[in-house]
């Protein structure tokens, strides 16, 4: 086996890379769409939380006496 | 529930598959008479091809779904599988271009059928995420799609027909062939292609998820009261219901 490629490995490693290349684009889009989906899971937890506070801290309604 | 049940499957499948494919086309596939190192392109080119197409079809089958039924999860899976046969073909038209280069000394061959006809259909799948993004109505939006994903799905198989139908000028007809290749080419080929169609199922399943997941996000945040981000913005993508 020799170091070098043969004639015209370079095209053939680029064909190769071309696909990788997209794959990992693609990989990296979803990544990015991951990180967002996750952050807004955490602004939703950060919600609730809020909201359960609120719904503890709240007085009881009493009914008016007759 | 999320689309990416068996996604981990999926992954390590198409990792199989494709490193096998490659690695058996590298070390094991002997080197073409005719051609010599170049013709290797060929265990990522043509898979990707037959694969694209078959993304086409499988949109226009979804799309058939959609319209049949009305079930908006159709018209996801149609709109994905599109999505991700146009990513298909622009790795197709590119290793393509690099092996007519090699080959051919010309990046492209405007008089030869396969080729020409390639691009054609692709093109055609490019206007297909503006028309969504045209129509402001999800419903309309969903419907004119599909329409369209059944006449395109319809010509993908037609057109490849008339292609085996034509005079060949340079390109080989893949498909014809395989039964008189090498064991170790045909081996290697069909691995790659097996590879390349979990590699599709995988990255439909993954964008089914991440749609289904922002649905469902929004969906909480619309019940927790929270800002839903004002007006709804305008989007190509589907609107999955989510009860």
């Amino acid at each position: 086996m020799t170091d070098t490629l043969p004639d015209n490995g370079g095209y053939v490693a680029a064909a190769y890379i071309v696909f990788f290349a997209l794959v990992l684009i693609y990989l990296a889009i979803m990544a990015v769409k991951l990180a967002r989906i996750e952050r807004e899971l955490s602004e939703l937890n950060e919600l609730a939380a809020g909201q359960q506070t609120d719904k503890t801290a709240a007085p009881e309604p009493t009914e008016p006496r007759a | 529930m999320l689309h990416g049940s068996r996604l981990r499957l999926y992954s390590l499948l198409t990792v199989v598959f494709l490193v096998g494919g490659f690695a058996l086309a590298a070390f094991w596939a002997p080197m073409d008479a005719d051609q010599g190192f170049m013709q290797k392109i060929f265990y990522v080119h043509v898979p990707m091809a037959i694969t694209a197409l078959i993304g086409f079809v499988a949109g226009g089958w979804f799309a058939i779904q959609y319209l049949r039924k009305g079930d908006s999860r159709d018209d996801l899976r149609s709109y994905v599988a599109i999505h991700i046969a146009v990513v298909l073909g622009v790795g197709v038209l590119l290793t393509g271009a690099l092996w007519a280069k090699a080959s051919w000394g010309r990046w492209f061959v405007w008089d030869e059928p396969t080729l020409t006809s390639f691009l054609i259909v692709f093109l055609l799948y490019c206007t297909y995420t503006p028309l969504r993004f045209s129509i402001p109505e999800p419903e309309r939006q969903a419907r004119y799609a599909a329409v369209f994903a059944v006449i395109g799905g319809a010509f993908v198989p037609l057109n490849f027909l008339a292609v085996r139908l034509a005079e060949p000028l340079i390109h080989p007809r893949t498909l014809n062939s395989t039964g008189s290749l090498p064991t170790e080419v045909r081996t290697s080929f069909f691995l790659s292609l097996i590879g390349m169609i979990l590699l599709f199922i995988t990255l439909c399943k993954y964008e089914m998820a991440s749609k289904n997941a922002t649905a469902q996000m929004r969906a909480l945040r619309r019940k927790l009261g929270g800002d839903d981000g004002g007006v709804a913005k305008r989007t190509a993508a589907p609107t999955v219901d989510v009860p």
